[in-house]
């Protein structure tokens, strides 16, 4: 593509984007629900007492940990490899600031 | 009524609840007897977003105490300074009524173990945990209050009562106390003691709020009943009787219900700050 | 001597550890139970908040599996940090390196997936800038300039048709994810993280004018991988999306 052509592209695309428009953000606006909000809170409350959760030394990691077929993976029907265009090493999230 | 002197006295003495974020609509439409609100610092220490928006919105109408559960005043090594610069900047721009946190620790150097756990009461841990509360109130720049834990055991070379280790931290650091009534009730049945007998010997005159809370039953490996503070059920008759009894002795109090797990539709934890409010009547000026 | 936190921390995620030593109830007998109640608070809250900050990884394995290999996880890697809203972060990597779930290659994307939502819903807050700002430019302008993105905005490029598994483990009557490479563009327009798939070049683009580049430089980018690259698209994403914060004119 041309210089001009690139050019012209992203004025058009501008031109289209522009229909897009901007919305106020509102404390009171109503949450889409993907769980993000209840996800990793802190609080100061005592878990389930004297169950086993905290002493069970189950093995995970084992062969005794076979994928029970509860999850929704089993009805993905994904191949075990991707097949999309493989671009290895170019799996990074955005790396921004978290506390350490 | 005790000289209050000492008790800061800047969250009014009404019913607060901890905040919890799908609570929020119903909050500001049918706030009830509800004065005031409680956070925990931590879910506020993100940069921005809904959260922040939130507490904004609710600052607004509400008084809001600030209750830290991750500063581990009580571990080995001094407050984490970028923790404590978090709290700071969240203090900063809210400007709370009140800021408090536990007698305990959570971190043990790089990580968190997100639970508050307990600590001996010796010479050696007063001076420590004194030494942390200066160094707090210092960076904050304004007095704290300090929470009396829920036990499920014991050090056995503690050499201070509980009471008299709080009391002796508040004198040496100036800082307040916050009595949560319902921990003194789990500890005192967890320990074999008796919740009163810890009211009437605890430093009253330092206590600038109190909570309240349900708790779960339990039992030890030798069947002795162990509660456990789990936030997560109705306050129970002896916990409000406690309530009761602390009030006769105090006067009017900020009192906040706190409901952590299993947390209830808004109406329920309304109806616990209504009983809070009963509570409160009876000892009104 | 007292129970050092060391030795109370060590026996806190080990319970294959004995109770340490100096522990008792109010009678002075051993406190065994009284200590697991401890080592179920750290536990228990820990695989709670995974399972809270990891939905479409829960929904993928079934909770029993997620809460399994969580209770491993945290053990090895509990919090760095006394913000819970964070936990998790060397969750992908931890998934990846499990020979069981080899077979399950995308989970570590899912998960990378789930941590960039939960960021981008706690970052701060910006103000966009009106799609005008670019109309008024000429063309010639426009292609120097360079633009600032928000700080919730955020950007995954996977080897997995990614933004399809979020959708179909969110949303009813979704069709199942196709065999395809999706990256994937977070934006956040008022308070709600909201992913959507990029169209091949997208994630060049963006990630140019992340580093700063011209609008001229970031195009060339997104052409070098995909040579029929067209902004339109991509570019709307990130206007609906008030992920442009500032637009600077090189003169």
């Amino acid at each position: 593509m041309s210089n001009t052509a690139k050019t012209l592209a992203v004025a058009s695309a501008v031109a289209a984007a522009l229909t897009a428009s901007a919305t106020t953000a509102s404390a009171q606006s109503k949450e889409k629900c993907y769980g993000v909000s209840l996800a990793g809170q802190n609080d100061c409350a005592a878990g389930p007492g004297t169950t086993c959760a905290g002493t069970s030394t189950l093995d995970y990691q084992g062969n005794a940990w076979t994928l029970v077929e509860a999850g929704s993976c089993e009805s993905m029907e994904l191949p075990a490899t991707a097949d999309g265009t493989p671009r290895k090493g170019s799996l990074t999230a955005l790396d921004r600031d978290l506390p350490a | 009524m005790l000289d209050s002197a000492h008790r800061p006295e800047s969250l009014p003495t009404a019913p607060g609840v901890g905040y919890k974020p799908q609570h929020f609509t119903q909050i500001l439409q049918e706030p009830g007897p509800v004065a005031w609100l409680e956070i925990h610092a931590e879910n506020y220490m993100g940069d921005g977003g809904r959260p922040l928006a939130q507490l904004r919105a609710l600052s607004e109408r509400f008084a809001v105490s600030v209750h830290g559960v991750g500063l581990s005043i009580g571990a080995e090594t001094p407050p984490d300074a970028d923790h404590l610069a978090r709290l700071k900047r969240l203090i900063a721009w809210l400007k709370p009524a009140s800021f408090s946190e536990h007698l305990a620790w959570s971190t043990h150097g790089a990580e968190f173990l997100n639970d508050l756990l307990p600590l001996p009461y010796t010479n050696a841990t007063l001076t420590r945990v004194a030494d942390h509360i200066d160094q707090v109130q210092t960076a904050l720049g304004r007095r704290m209050l300090l929470e009396n834990p829920s036990s499920y055991l014991a050090f056995d070379d503690s050499t201070w009562a509980e009471t008299e280790f709080l009391a002796e931290l508040a004198r040496r650091t100036g800082c307040g106390l916050l009595l949560d009534v319902n921990n003194v009730f789990v500890s005192a049945i967890n320990m074999g003691s008796s919740p009163q007998a810890y009211i009437d010997a605890f430093a009253l005159d330092r206590v600038g709020e109190i909570h309240v809370g349900g708790h779960d039953k339990d039992a030890d490996d030798h069947g002795a009943p162990l509660l456990i503070d789990s936030h997560s059920r109705p306050v129970i008759d002896p916990v409000w009787d406690l309530l009761d009894h602390t009030l006769a002795r105090l006067g009017p109090t900020p009192v906040l219900v706190e409901w952590d797990n299993d947390v209830p539709d808004w109406p329920v934890l309304r109806d616990q700050a209504a009983r809070v409010a009963l509570a409160l009547d009876r000892v009104a000026t | 001597m007292t129970v050092s936190q060391a030795v109370f921390r060590a026996a806190l995620l080990d319970p294959d550890r004995p109770i340490p030593a100096g522990l008792s109830d109010g009678d002075g007998q051993p406190a065994a139970a009284r200590f697991n109640v401890y080592r179920n608070n750290v536990a228990v809250s820990l695989i709670e908040a995974l399972r809270t900050g990891f939905p479409i990884l829960t929904k993928l394995l079934g909770q029993q599996n997620m809460d399994g290999l969580s209770r491993q996880y945290l053990r090895a890697n509990p919090p760095s940090s006394p913000l819970m809203m964070h936990y998790g972060q060397r969750l992908p990597d931890y998934l990846g390196s499990l020979p069981q779930l080899a077979h399950l290659g995308y989970l570590p994307d899912v998960a990378r997936l789930e941590l960039a939502l939960r960021r981008s819903y706690h970052a701060a807050d910006s103000t966009p800038i009106s799609p005008t700002r670019l109309a008024v430019l000429d063309p010639d302008a426009l292609m120097a300039a360079t633009v600032t993105l928000a700080p919730a905005v955020g950007l995954l490029r996977s080897d997995w048709p990614l933004y399809d598994i979020w959708r179909f483990n969110t949303q009813e009557d979704a069709p199942k994810p196709a065999h395809v490479a999706q990256d994937v563009l977070i934006t956040r327009p008022e308070f709600d993280p909201s992913p959507h798939a990029l169209p091949s070049g997208g994630a060049a683009w963006i990630q140019a004018l992340l580093g700063g580049q011209t609008l001229a430089a970031a195009l060339h980018a997104a052409q070098t991988e995909a040579a029929d690259f067209d902004p339109t698209e991509t570019l709307t994403l990130m206007l609906s999306g008030n992920a442009m914060i500032s637009l600077t004119q090189e003169v």
